[in-house]
């Protein structure tokens, strides 16, 4: 490894944008990806997420912008950055006449693996992604599940520092989706990996960061729960009381002044509520609420924070797209 | 060039297990096999000019038609449809090495069902014993000119597989291509507009371009620098644009 290698981050995007033939497909995104960090790539479709990872593997080529990896740049080096990725495509496209052991001998001879190392390597990767099984099965008679997890192993085989991977959990069923999601995080600290995803809970699950992209633009970035706080902006919780409703709000008040109270009109027979409080703060208050509440006789029957999913976020930053958070 | 063996021997590992080449080794066989008891049934009949080899690889035109674009056809075009191409080229792998491992690997199974013709001529050697029908000058010269020419028809084929899409587009680009570069030069030789002396440079360059003329010279012994000098450069012309091609659907598509 060279000290570029050592100190610079995993993958710097700077103002990269990617025009079709008069359409924007990627304007202006920039951002910055640290050693062995999961990041989370969300858009909804046409956002520009393969575009962008197509760019970041160097097989398209940027129309203006900067990408530099693991220190070296794209449009320079694009050769020393071949040999730090391993990209799995968008479909997974496999080729249908071979045998899951030779297609991952070539593409390890591709990718220069050592000859002495590769078979141990292969083994290794087998095992991880459980195909040991199938190893000498033909590719084209393999089921989705399968070639899904062939692209898994087949990206991961080289050992590169960064793994760039285009909707790896696509067509696969709950249980293998856990395998995968396991062994991206079994990668954590090591590689860094970008994966892009429809499945929300699945990406904020494995990933540290997410960047959420519409319309060719970075509209939102940072931790999922970051995120929810700078989206969202608030949190809610419910709560289901029954008691003197008129003095409700003051109650609450005592408990900290900014929680807005709204009382739900729909009353059960035994006289309970629903009230939806929202407050700015983001330090949890169920305890002292329910002290306070309780203090002053109400009967709660249920209170629970609510905690907004990624699917909100998205849908709220998506939403929102024309004002551009572009922070880097 | 480190990667450029590594695709060959999996390109010729994949045409190796691959049904379609066996049938198209097959049907290649039949047809000159045909081909060659019909000319040793002209022999029987009545003695002839010409050698038996040099009547066999005058009909070279006819498996070069079908076989070449059979063997090309998929290589580059089955790649970009599938969408292995973009595994294929985030690999430490240039467009250059995919293209010559490809085409070597259809170069060589091409110049290898051409050795397999070899056998006609030693059961005739075997069971004919009869030394004035093996004439080995116009056999070395045909084998040699199939070698060669070789070259160029698998280039196109190469170039019609990088321009293209699919493989049916590809396979008929292809026969158009060779079946214009085989019988082109004939016909225009033999144009009357291109007689003038205005055009007598366009003459020149197609005369020196006549692909039956130079089967015809080989056969007879004759092995021309410029005609070899054609094969070769046109060759590399050939892959040189369909590097081009490769790169240039990655530009644009």
């Amino acid at each position: 490894m060279t000290l570029s290698d050592q100190n610079k981050p995993a993958i710097e995007v700077s103002h990269l944008v990617k025009t079709f033939a008069g359409v924007t497909a990627v304007n202006d995104v920039s951002f910055t990806v640290e050693k062995g960090e999961i990041i989370g790539f969300l858009g909804p479709n046409g956002a520009g997420k393969s575009t962008t990872m197509r760019m970041l593997t160097g097989f398209m080529p940027a129309t203006s912008g900067s990408i530099s990896i693991c220190g070296y740049p794209l449009a320079t080096q694009s050769e020393e950055i071949k040999r730090r990725i391993g990209y799995m495509p968008e479909n997974n496209p496999l080729p249908e006449d071979m045998r899951i052991s030779e297609y991952l001998y070539y593409r390890g001879r591709l990718k220069e693996v050592p000859r002495s190392k590769l078979g141990s390597r292969i083994d290794e990767v087998l095992e991880v992604c459980d195909l040991k099984r199938v190893r000498h099965r033909i590719i084209g008679q393999l089921s989705k599940g399968y070639r899904q997890r062939v692209g898994i192993a087949e990206a991961i085989l080289a050992e590169p520092p960064v793994i760039i991977m285009d909707e790896p959990t696509i067509g696969l069923d709950p249980h293998q989706i856990i395998i995968v999601r396991d062994l991206i995080a079994s990668l954590r600290g090591r590689m860094t990996v970008i994966i892009s995803s429809h499945i929300l809970p699945e990406i904020e699950m494995t990933c540290d960061r997410v960047l959420i992209i519409n319309q060719g633009r970075v509209v939102a970035q940072g931790t999922p729960a970051a995120l929810r706080k700078e989206i969202l902006g608030h949190v809610r919780y419910e709560m289901i009381v029954s008691g003197n409703f008129t003095l409700l709000s003051q109650v609450i008040a005592t408990v900290d002044t900014g929680i807005k109270c709204k009382v739900q009109e729909d009353v059960d027979s035994e006289g309970f509520k629903s009230v939806i409080l929202t407050t700015d703060k983001d330090n949890e208050m169920g305890e002292v609420l329910l002290k306070a509440l309780i203090n002053a006789h109400y009967r709660v029957r249920s209170l629970n924070r609510q905690r907004p999913t990624l699917e909100d976020v998205f849908l709220a930053a998506t939403r929102r797209s024309w004002d551009v958070i572009d922070t880097k | 060039m480190k990667h450029f063996f590594t695709i060959l021997s999996h390109e010729i590992r994949m045409l190796l297990v691959n049904p379609a080449t066996y049938v198209a080794a097959v049907i290649f066989l039949s047809l000159m096999g045909f081909v060659f008891t019909d000319i040793l049934e002209t022999f029987s009949r009545a003695a002839q000019d010409m050698s038996p080899a040099d009547i066999f690889f005058k009909q070279f035109y006819l498996p070069v038609l079908f076989i070449v674009p059979l063997l090309t056809m998929k290589c580059l075009a089955e790649e970009r449809r599938l969408g292995t191409m973009e595994t294929l080229l985030t690999t430490p792998v240039t467009t250059t090495e995919v293209v010559l491992g490809k085409y070597g690997a259809a170069y060589s199974l091409y110049l290898s069902l051409w050795a397999a013709t070899g056998g006609f001529f030693w059961i005739l050697k075997a069971f004919a014993g009869d030394s004035r029908l093996l004439d080995s000058g116009p056999m070395i010269g045909g084998y040699l000119f199939v070698a060669i020419s070789g070259l160029l028809f698998i280039a196109i084929g190469v170039l019609a597989s990088a321009v293209c899409r699919t493989q049916a587009v590809a396979g008929i680009l292809c026969f158009a291509m060779l079946f214009a570069l085989i019988f082109g030069g004939s016909y225009l030789g033999a144009a009357t507009w291109l007689r003038g002396d205005v055009m007598h440079p366009v003459k020149s360059a197609i005369d020196y371009a006549q692909v039956l003329q130079h089967y015809e010279d080989f056969t007879r012994g004759v092995v021309d620098f410029r005609q070899l000098l054609f094969y070769f450069s046109s060759t590399v012309l050939a892959l040189l644009f369909s590097i081009l091609a490769v790169e240039a659907k990655l530009l644009h598509n």
